[in-house]
């Protein structure tokens, strides 16, 4: 299967989100997908598989018009995406979210698609346990199935969103060969979306980059049987930056402040769990620190951090906030001494979809009964112009892309707090508004306050932390020596190798 | 600031809920063998014809406006307070004993009036106080908690009718003696029999309602935490003493509406003396989506239509209950053309706010959150992890 898009417009609102993208795709080859947040990628793959109507514009599979609305649409013209987050339903086993969606007629062929994914799985290596219910999954897992259910489901072109986020190293290779495999062996085209560019290196035949809602460059990236040498990957990699932003950007490196007195401390802090036996945790956070938090999603990290922000229960031990218990403690209480937890689901927890702009700075504003709206106004159009955000200040945080929603939340975060728990407060950003957001929070590392983060990307754990704890399955184990620690490394002790 | 279309498409979801329901209405009334013409005009006669008529639609639009007030507020927090009903009753209790014992000289009449309101706004807001309690600190759904409520106020008010306030002579379940002169609250007029100091009430609890909804930290509060009660809390919002003020607001407002019952509208405590105007609260505040500005307005026609609706039965001969199927109509109708109006043509939907509120609304159909209007989400038991 080819795939051409042929002058195709989105706008929301003033945003044009794509402004007349030409482009094809060719089936054998794996596409990278690049260019910062907003630069109209996600809207573009939303609108191949189905998930959003074009404004204008043509696709043609195998040189024919084709038009389609809606993703079962879409499947059924052979292509399939994969969210970010995977669409498969909590409560089903492996083999139900397996059948679910792809069966015509009544009946459920139970034998018959049992025997299909068994076989599927089989040839790419994945291990999926039919009976196990999908919420006991790891991520990677989820991805694995979806996966299959799409190409069970006849599907010949694959779009990948952040396909590596949230999956440990080996995971991350049984992936790429899967990969790798459809595309070259089996001549499927492989879309994939994504900020990491080791990773699009690794995997894609070519890259294709979007700014500002068009296409600003394309280049075949190092065949990988070549020898792809530190240095090729490095050269690659500065030429897709200069491509994505127009300039090229400096290796980060971060500057490392004085480390104060302890500001959080958990002793022997046991968070019981049905799914995960977790044990004692003891760690402490001291002013101007940032303690980074690994560990693949549900492997326990989540949990502590709600405990110490006392958003979650704690069923035994310790934990001291500035000097005094908080075990009974509300986040309320908490709050107002100077600990402020950032929740990674921007619109569930965190910002309030349906007010605006001004209307979440005036909430963080004062407690006053009277709104100041002339102060307020100011501060939001100052907070947009700091953070760099895409949006009015009369907009609604919901018309906002997931990027400048995340700047916005960071935006609103106390000037000084104490302590700032943060869950994977870069998620989704591109490189440079990652930078940015981090820039922002060391500066009130040096201030004086401790953070304590968790990331599914390794290198900004590396680059960042100043120490590092695994979590795997509710164990915990302190990384000795962060700064000799590489991406690799701790990609293995993220699957549990310690 | 709208185009032409939306604002057609907007008036038209207005008006087609409305022309609907009077039909079905209409061929109601054509099935049993009437006039529709003739229904109409024994409404309108039954709430307008003289003044006196006008009188018992005031009488009618005090308390259902008071209520009404008080549930946009417990709305706006996301907040089901179905135990209005109860929280008059409360107000009308509390007012009913000091009606009976704190015992004034005539003259001292109007300050013996102001104390049994404040007397029965501190009922309603005690009995508003429970629900929030066992909202916040225990997780009982706030509609399941009201509900016990209205049916633990009503078995307390006949306890007390029945019991230790019963009649001294022929005591039965009717209800209490007629209460001192004095407590009572005055009409304008023999012909004009409504309580002006009552209804400059309700315009001040309306004119400081919607300033503090819109123009206030507190107004902005309520909004947040009915909207995204966890992250309103993240942001740093006092979300229980928000949830909690605002059931107290509304059971203040309703507890005052009670007293209005037992002080002017009859002059003694009857069981069931709220009268379901808790109830009909909830259907002018769903109708408007919980706009503030319109609700006096619209309570006055449910008023109208419910005071029109006592003529039904003696001039035409139809049941008054043919007010209710109307008004019921006109609310599922209501909601039902916002969901397709919703679905169908997004950008178009009017402004959630009336006034000051320095948001207008864009009409980024696309991104709108899902329903907006009515409140949604639970779990008070956020901030009370310990």
């Amino acid at each position: 299967m080819d795939i051409e898009l042929r002058n195709i417009h989105k706008r929301f609102g003033p945003v044009h989100a794509n402004n007349d993208i030409n482009v094809k795709f060719s089936h054998g080859r794996i596409v990278g997908i690049l260019g910062e947040n907003g630069a109209g990628k996600s809207t573009l793959m939303k609108i191949l598989s189905g998930f959003q109507p074009a404004d204008e514009g043509e696709i043609l599979i195998d040189n024919d018009i084709i038009d389609y609305t809606g993703p079962a649409a879409a499947i059924a013209n052979g292509i399939g995406m994969l969210q970010q987050d995977p669409l498969d339903v909590g409560a089903f086993t492996v083999l139900e979210n397996f059948i679910y969606g792809g069966a015509d007629g009544i009946t459920l062929k139970r034998a018959e698609a049992l025997a299909q994914l068994q076989n599927l799985s089989a040839r790419f290596g994945f291990e999926l346990d039919p009976y196990q219910p999908i919420d006991n999954l790891l991520i990677a897992e989820r991805q694995q199935l979806e996966i299959i259910r799409l190409l069970a489901l006849g599907v010949e072109t694959l779009i990948l969103d952040e396909p590596t986020t949230g999956i440990s190293a080996d995971q991350k290779e049984i992936l790429f060969n899967a990969l790798r495999r459809l595309a070259h062996d089996e001549g499927l085209v492989v879309l994939l979306v994504s900020h990491k560019l080791e990773d699009v290196i690794d995997l894609c035949d070519e890259v294709v980059v979007l700014r500002d809602g068009l296409i600003t460059g394309a280049m075949d990236m190092p065949a990988s049987d070549d020898n792809l040498t530190g240095a090729v990957i490095a050269r690659t990699k500065q030429q897709l930056v200069t491509m994505m932003f127009g300039e090229a950007l400096e290796a980060e490196q971060r500057p490392h402040y004085q480390i104060g007195a302890p500001v959080l401390a958990a002793k022997a802090l046991v968070v019981q769990d049905q799914r995960l036996d977790m044990q004692p945790i003891s760690m402490t956070a001291h002013a101007g620190e940032v303690i980074g938090l690994a560990g693949l999603g549900g492997s326990g990290q989540e949990l502590f951090m709600r405990a110490c922000a006392r958003l979650g229960r704690i069923d035994s031990g310790g934990l001291d906030f500035d000097g005094g218990s908080s075990l009974k403690t509300s986040y309320r209480q908490l709050f107002q001494r100077g600990c402020v937890f950032g929740a990674a689901g921007r619109l569930e927890e965190g910002l309030i979809a349906g007010l605006t702009l001004t209307e979440h700075s005036a909430l963080v504003a004062d407690d006053k009964l009277q709104i100041d709206w002339k102060t307020v106004e100011k501060q939001t159009a100052s907070r947009i112009e700091r953070y760099r955000v895409k949006g009015r200040a009369s907009d609604t945080i919901e018309q906002l892309s997931g990027g400048n929603q995340q700047r916005v939340l960071i935006g609103l975060l106390p000037d000084d707090p104490k302590l700032l728990i943060l869950e994977q407060p870069t998620r989704g950003l591109d490189v440079d508004s990652a930078r940015w957001i981090w820039t922002q929070l060391l500066e009130r590392c040096q201030r004086g306050t401790a953070i304590i983060f968790n990331s599914a990307d390794l290198e900004e754990l590396v680059t960042y932390s100043d120490r590092i704890f695994v979590f795997y399955a509710g164990r915990v184990h302190e990384v000795p020596d962060v700064g000799q620690t590489t991406i690799d490394e701790l990609g293995h002790l993220i699957g549990g190798e310690f | 600031m709208k185009n032409p279309r939306a604002l057609a498409v907007q008036i038209g979801f207005m008006l087609l809920p409305i022309a609907i329901s009077l039909a079905v209405a209409a061929a109601l009334v054509i099935s049993v063998g009437r006039d529709p013409l003739e229904v109409v005009d024994a409404l309108w006669k039954g709430a307008f014809k003289d003044s006196r008529k006008l009188g018992g639609v005031f009488n009618f639009w005090i308390p259902l406006t008071l209520v009404s007030i008080g549930l946009v507020v417990t709305f706006r927090a996301g907040l089901w307070n179905i135990g209005v009903e109860g929280q008059m009753m409360m107000g009308a209790l509390f007012a009913s004993w000091g009606a009976q014992f704190i015992l004034m000289d005539e003259s001292l009449s109007p300050l013996l009036n102001v104390i049994l309101i404040a007397l029965a706004a501190l009922g309603g807001m005690f009995w508003a106080f429970v629900v929030g309690l066992l909202k916040i600190r225990l997780g009982v759904n706030e509609i399941f908690g009201g509900v016990a409520l209205n049916a633990l106020v009503n078995v307390i008010s006949i306890y007390l009718i029945s019991g230790p306030w019963q009649p001294r002579i022929g005591g039965s379940a009717q209800g209490t003696e007629p209460f001192p002169t004095a407590s009572l609250l005055p009409e304008f007029s023999s012909t004009f029999p409504v309580n002006l100091f009552m209804i400059a009430l309700v315009i001040a609890a309306f004119l400081i309602v919607l300033v503090l909804l819109n123009a206030t930290r507190w107004g902005l509060n309520l909004k947040a935490v009915g909207a995204n009660m966890r992250s309103a809390l993240l942001l740093g919002v006092a979300t229980e003493r928000t949830s909690m003020s605002a059931f107290l607001v509304c059971g203040a407002l309703a507890g005052i509406a009670g007293s209005y019952r037992v002080l002017f509208t009859f002059d003694n405590l009857r069981p069931l003396a709220s009268g379901g105007i808790g109830f009909l609260g909830l259907l002018v505040v769903l109708l408007l989506s919980i706009r503030l500005l319109w609700v006096p307005l619209i309570a006055f026609a449910f008023a109208a239509i419910l005071t029109g609706s006592t003529r039904l039965q003696i001039v035409v001969k139809l049941d008054a209950s043919l007010a209710g199927v109307l008004q019921g109509m006109l609310v599922l109708f209501v909601i039902l053309f916002h969901g397709v109006q919703e679905v169908f043509f997004p950008g178009t939907l009017a402004d959630e706010d009336d006034t000051s509120d320095p948001s207008p609304m864009h009409q980024g159909g696309e991104f709108r959150a899902q329903r907006k209007s009515l409140p949604h989400g639970d779990g008070a038991d956020l901030e009370g992890v310990r």
